[in-house]
């Protein structure tokens, strides 16, 4: 049993928008023998918009506040994320506390007033990173038991979990980790042009006109390639193509009717897992596609 | 005068990551990176804004929406040949020209990120998604705001019935929260000290 | 000396299993008359190569042919003291470019032809091949090195010749040394970090000049003419009304250039409209006197803008980038603002080129706080406040007005030296005894000049050999070469003190320097057959040969760098090497033995350039994946321009079916190791077809490509196509006599 401490993020709460999610991956760990502690009492990351109302002291102290917790509860335990953006303001925050001592000084000044400090040492990872580094492709790749044969899906890594920091040193112009765990599955990659396309992120919320049109691309090429599904490791990722296809139906006349899901569904499917383990039942688009493989 | 750096000098020291703006070669690569950019959403790419900067344009940048457009892709950060942190520069920008009143209060991305956002986030410690959005719906008002929820009530309905949005918009606080409150003040004590406003 | 030749055969490296040995070696005795022939397992082995020395020491065999490998692999083994050898490679370019599937015997016995066919050419070469003398001249050679101009070009030059132990004739026109540096403040950085002004450096060059006695220093002094060769220059040398001749082994020229003039600039740059326009030179005197001030009125010059590329890359004006100006006007900017908060420093730039680790130049002026404005600058006003300027800003998209103090134009450079255009008329000088403005005066048969190529500057191989120029023992340095900046210049001057110090060396050892380096044949001509027809004169790409009263070639054997280019042209087929002719190359291609038509094997002569075309298709073989035609023939030539027309038609009437000529690429990026050889060779080419239709052969038989070293990959395809297209016309009707 591998154990992290674990920063399940505001959006893979119970009832939340990513808690299909949160489901899959819980099943996903188990099958791996890896156990997620979850930090007591974690507040938000700040996400990617934290700035506005922010700045940097409070937006850093965010996480901060969090790695300390983890340090208290789960010692020196690596700190995993599931979601691109919450792991992306963690690594961001841990990145400008080791390398710039006045910000770190600042930062715990706050955080004392919390009765926490915060001294370093906390490495914060994916879930990815920790299934490709930790548990390894073979292990990953042994566990399937019933494969995904004939299964299209377009990988679609996104924004955060690719950029600025990677993961696992992959290419951040045509990562490659998505599509080998597809394949591990059994199912096949198609070649996929809008790969590390920009959803929109966060501005879905307040220029939500434009951001479907990037979301419309991004479907569109899905579509355009014979895709069945498009699978993403990022929550905000999912929800954009997902919960939005009516409305970008609505808007381009298109007929998208596409599901949206995580790698870690596709993996809990292929190793045996059940519809509700793979929480495929907490699809707004159905994911009818994939009963076959039940 | 043009090219007068009082306010290059000014951004240089207080916005976020800002000082990095002289070493900008503009290139255009940033702004060949940027998704909003392809669909003319924005008026000043990244390069323009930092070019302004430095010509000491300062309301013309400080009033853009530009920097509003952001959608934290993080292209332009790891295609910046000189290794620029635009996506922070940017985000920074925009901060500044809130924190300078500059920033248009009614621009979407500004008041969803600042009023409703972060305010979600200060209010609890996490951010309750059902809040978010109700509040987003009626930003502009109750008129607005039902006919933007019944816009998009499909989309919610969907979510509701995945059991993926929460019924009632209301969530606790974290137990901790008198010291997350706590350690926010002090922040911003020390924050508002960098950016000249206390 | 008799000469007795030993034909060797090596049956490694898959030979002796893929051919016939004992077929080779019947070629070899009993139609080649070769009286030594063996074979070994394992040539190039120690064992093998005794093999060869005992033959040589006690059989008297003083002349090899060595089959086995390409030449150009396992040199060494077979570097045996005789200069009377050929390697016949039937490895590289048969065996390893020609597919021959398991139990084919066609294709097998295609390749047994090829192998049998080289064995045969290279016999025939070596019966043809002289030991070649070295030549040795009537009057004393020299081993000193003239350099010309004593700027930083020249002064490193100089020093660096001298270092080694050779003596040095510096000569400049002024009266002081150090040229343009010399008003230098400060210079950019040229050691790590590359961030910090430097020092000027020439104080302390000039010092050690002075105090080196291998230098003798002649100022205001200018050379008035130079008549001789490489180790046999006669310079006359002119100081004030007194002249003197001085004899040198090579020149370098460390003249240096002439910044643009600013007043051909066009108005709306200011120039003239006000004293506080001024050029980089101007200011850096400004800089060097500590007065950085607006000249109109005295005032500290706070704010100063520099107009980048002022007049450079503008076919009005410069159509070349300067190379140097952009970092040269960074430093100047730092001299601005550096340590001073108050002062600004605006770099108006087209792009701002600041190639290798100047780029941390550039980012430190940005740090800083250089401000960088692509644009142009559209007017330029005086008033009581100082210039205040219409800038074009092309990354603010529209149009600036700037108050400035100075407006700096970084002007371009312009090389000093005499160049002349090889390719606009016949470049024929006539002599005369004094030539202001020309660097050397020449009397050379092609004019006092150095050819230039594509511009002004005088032309080098940029790729191969950038310090050369087109005239043999002639070095130029710095930016009278090409544009460039001080430590560029220094590294320049220091490259051609190595060359200059290499041709004194090699000339009086009678060696030719590269391509041919060490090559101790020089081109000698019959006067008997000789019309006066002067192609060689002209052609030869170094300017080589001079011409005598009655109008015969005289050569010049050290400024000859053996391409054979002279050979080539000439008609009466009178010029020839001890181990190089056109005799020999005729009686190669005779020696092949072409089959009936009716067998349906066509013969290809292919022509291939020993500098690129030779070790791309050994790169062919190399790679063992691109099979060649079994049709072929393969001879290589020193250089395209040694192909002298009458070689087609011989080979035409022999009844060869085609003939494919590799040539290196020629025009204003030439990869040609001797400048013009094949750019020749295709002229004389075009004149071919007259000879094939009185043949009445097709014109298409006869086809000249471009082969570049890197083109291992496309060449196959090339020559089979050419096959192909021959295959498709009749066999050549002249097998049949
Ligand atoms: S990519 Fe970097 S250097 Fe280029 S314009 Fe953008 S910020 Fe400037
Ligand atoms: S991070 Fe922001 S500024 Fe940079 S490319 Fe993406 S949207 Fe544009
Ligand atoms: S390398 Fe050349 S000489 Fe040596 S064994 Fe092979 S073919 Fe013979
Ligand atoms: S070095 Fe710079 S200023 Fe000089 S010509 Fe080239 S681009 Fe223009
Ligand atoms: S053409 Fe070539 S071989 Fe002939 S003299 Fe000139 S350099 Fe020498
Ligand atoms: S090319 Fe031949 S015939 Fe003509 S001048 Fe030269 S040597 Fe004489």
């Amino acid at each position: 049993m591998k154990e992290y401490s674990f920063f399940p993020g505001c959006s893979s709460e119970h009832n939340a928008s990513a808690a299909n999610m949160e489901t899959s991956v819980r099943s996903l760990c188990k099958m791996l023998a890896i156990q997620l502690n979850e930090i007591e009492d974690w507040n938000c990351c700040g996400a990617s918009i934290g700035y506005a109302g922010g700045g940097v002291i409070p937006r850093l102290s965010l996480s901060a506040r969090n790695f300390a917790l983890s340090k208290q509860q789960q010692g020196d335990k690596d700190l995993v994320a599931t979601c691109a953006a919450c792991w992306l303001s963690m690594r961001e925050t841990s990145e400008r506390l080791a390398h710039e001592p006045e910000v770190k000084a600042k930062v715990n000044l706050a955080l004392k007033e919390g009765g926490l400090t915060y001294d370093g040492g906390i490495k914060t990872r994916h879930l990815v990173e920790v299934l490709i580094e930790d548990v390894g492709w073979d292990t990953m790749k042994a566990k399937v038991t019933k494969p995904l044969s004939g299964l299209k899906a377009a990988g679609y890594v996104g924004c955060q979990t690719n950029r600025p920091f990677g993961v696992a040193g992959d290419s951040f112009e045509n990562p490659q980790y998505l599509d080998r765990m597809i394949a591990l599955t059994g199912a096949t990659a198609i070649p996929f042009a809008k790969k590390v396309a920009c959803c929109g992120g966060a501005l879905m919320f307040s220029e939500q006109e434009k951001s479907c049109q990037l979301t419309r691309d991004i479907i569109q090429c899905a579509v355009d390639g014979g895709a069945d599904c498009i699978v993403t490791p990022c929550p905000v990722c999912q929800l954009n193509l997902e919960v939005y296809q009516g409305k970008i139906n609505q808007l381009f006349g298109t007929s998208f009717n596409i599901p949206i899901l995580y790698y870690s569904q596709l993996m809990v499917l292929s190793y045996g897992g059940s519809w509700t383990d793979a929480a495929l039942h907490q699809q707004v688009v159905p994911a009818d596609v994939m009963k076959k493989f039940v | 005068m043009t090219y007068d750096l009082t306010f290059a000098k000014e951004v240089y020291k207080n916005s976020e990551e800002g000082h990095w703006i002289k070493m900008c070669m503009q290139c255009g690569v940033c702004a060949g990176s940027c998704p909003l950019g392809f669909l003319g959403a924005w008026k000043y790419s990244p390069r323009q804004i930092f070019q302004m900067v430095r010509a000491g344009l300062r309301d013309e940048v400080l009033t853009s929406s530009d920097m509003w457009m952001c959608t934290s892709c993080y292209n332009c950060i790891v295609r910046c040949p000189r290794n620029l942190p635009i996506t922070h520069i940017i985000h920074g920008l925009a901060r500044y020209a809130s924190v300078q009143g500059k920033a248009d209060p009614k621009q979407p991305t500004h008041q969803f990120a600042k009023d409703i956002f972060w305010e979600n986030i200060v209010a609890t410690g996490r951010v309750g998604e059902a809040a978010l959005t109700m509040k987003l719906y009626f930003k502009d008002g109750i008129g607005e705001g039902i006919k933007q929820g019944l816009e998009m009530k499909d989309s919610a309905l969907g979510m509701l019935k995945a059991k993926r949005l929460k019924p009632l918009p209301f969530r606790g606080k974290i137990k901790g929260y008198p010291g997350f409150k706590a350690m926010l003040n002090k922040a911003f004590e020390l924050e508002n000290k960098k950016e000249g406003k206390a | 000396m008799e000469t007795k030749i030993g034909c060797y055969i090596c049956t490694g490296c898959g030979i002796g299993e893929a051919l016939k040995v004992q077929s080779l070696e019947k070629i070899a005795t009993k139609e080649q008359k070769i009286p030594v022939v063996k074979n070994h397992p394992f040539l190039c082995g120690d064992e093998g190569v005794a093999l060869i020395r005992k033959d040589m020491e006690s059989e008297g065999v003083n002349a090899l042919v060595i089959v086995g490998c390409s030449h150009r692999v396992k040199s060494e083994s077979f570097r045996l003291g005789t200069a009377l050898m050929d390697r016949v490679d039937i490895r590289d370019k048969c065996l390893w470019v020609l597919d021959v599937p398991e139990g084919d015997k066609t294709a097998a016995e295609d390749r047994q032809m090829m192998a049998e066919d080289y064995v045969r050419l290279g016999c025939v070469k070596v019966k043809k091949m002289n030991d070649p003398k070295p030549f040795e001249a009537t009057t004393p050679f020299s081993k000193d090195v003239l350099v010309v101009g004593a700027g930083i070009a020249g002064l490193t030059a100089a020093l660096e010749v001298a270092r080694t132990g050779y003596k040095v004739l510096l000569v400049e026109k002024e009266e002081t040394l150090g040229g343009k540096v010399a008003n230098m403040h400060k210079v950019s950085p040229a050691r790590p970090p590359y961030n910090k002004l430097e020092d000027n450096p020439l104080p302390k060059l000039l010092a050690e000049v002075k105090g080196n006695s291998n230098i003798r220093i002649m100022n205001s002094t200018v050379v008035q003419k130079t008549v001789g060769a490489p180790g046999l220059f006669d310079v006359t040398l002119k100081n004030g009304s007194s002249t003197a001749q001085e004899r040198v082994g090579s020149i370098i020229i460390a003249t240096g250039y002439t910044a643009y003039d600013p007043n051909k600039l066009e108005k709306h740059l200011g120039y003239g409209s006000s004293p506080d326009v001024i050029t980089s030179l101007e200011f850096e005197e400004m800089a060097k006197a500590g007065k950085i001030v607006r000249k109109s009125d005295g005032k500290p010059a706070k704010r100063v803008a520099f107009s980048l590329c002022a007049g450079q890359r503008d076919s009005s004006h410069l159509s070349y980038c300067s190379g140097a100006c952009c970092v040269y006007s960074l430093k100047q900017a730092l001299y601005v603002i550096e340590n001073q908060p108050d002062a600004s420093a605006y770099l108006i730039y087209q792009e701002v080129r600041t190639p290798g680790q100047m780029e941390d130049f550039y980012r430190k002026v940005q740090n800083e706080g250089g401000i960088f404005i692509k644009g142009d600058v559209k007017q330029v006003a005086a008033n009581t406040t100082g210039l205040t300027l219409d800038v074009d800003d092309k990354l603010l998209r529209q149009n600036i007005k700037m108050d400035v103090d100075l407006l700096v134009l970084a002007t371009g450079m312009e090389t000093t030296v005499d160049t002349v255009d090889p390719n606009s008329a016949s470049p024929v000088g006539t002599q005369v005894e004094e030539l202001p403005g020309s660097v050397l005066n020449l009397h050379y048969r092609q004019g006092p000049g150095l050819p230039s190529l594509n511009g002004p500057f005088p032309d080098s191989h940029f790729i191969c050999f950038p310090y050369e120029t087109r005239r043999t023992g002639i070095y130029v340095a710095g930016p009278a070469r090409r544009p460039m900046g001080i430590a560029a210049t220094r590294t320049d001057a220091a490259g051609a003190a190595l060359k200059a110090i290499q041709v004194v060396e090699s000339v009086a050892r009678g060696a030719a320097v590269h391509p041919r380096a060490g090559d101790l044949s020089y081109p000698s001509f019959r006067e008997e057959g000789c019309t006066q027809c002067k192609r060689c004169t002209e052609e030869c790409p170094f300017g080589a040969i001079n011409e005598d009263a009655k109008g015969n070639p005289l050569f010049n054997p050290t400024r000859c760098r053996r391409c054979g280019t002279c050979m080539g042209a000439c008609p009466q087929k009178i010029i020839s090497f001890a181990n190089y002719s056109v005799d020999m190359i005729g009686s190669m291609l005779k020696e092949v033995e072409i089959p009936e038509a009716d067998e349906e094997k066509p013969r290809i002569l292919v022509f291939a350039c020993e500098n690129d075309a030779i070790p791309a298709l050994d790169m062919v073989g190399r790679s063992r994946t691109n099979p060649l035609s079994p049709y072929i023939r393969i001879i290589p030539l020193r250089c395209m321009g040694s192909m002298n027309l009458v070689w087609i038609a011989d080979a035409m009437s022999k009844g060869y079916d085609g003939i494919l000529l590799m040539g290196c690429r020629h025009g204003t990026d030439y990869q040609c190791h001797n400048v013009r050889g094949s750019a020749l060779a295709e002229i004389r080419l075009s004149k071919v077809s007259e000879t094939l239709t009185r043949l009445q052969l097709e014109a298409d038989r006869v086809k000249m490509v471009e082969v570049n070293i890197m083109d291992a990959e496309t060449l196959p395809q090339v020559i089979n196509n050419f096959v192909a297209e021959i295959k498709e016309l009749d066999p050549n009707p002249y097998k049949e006599f």
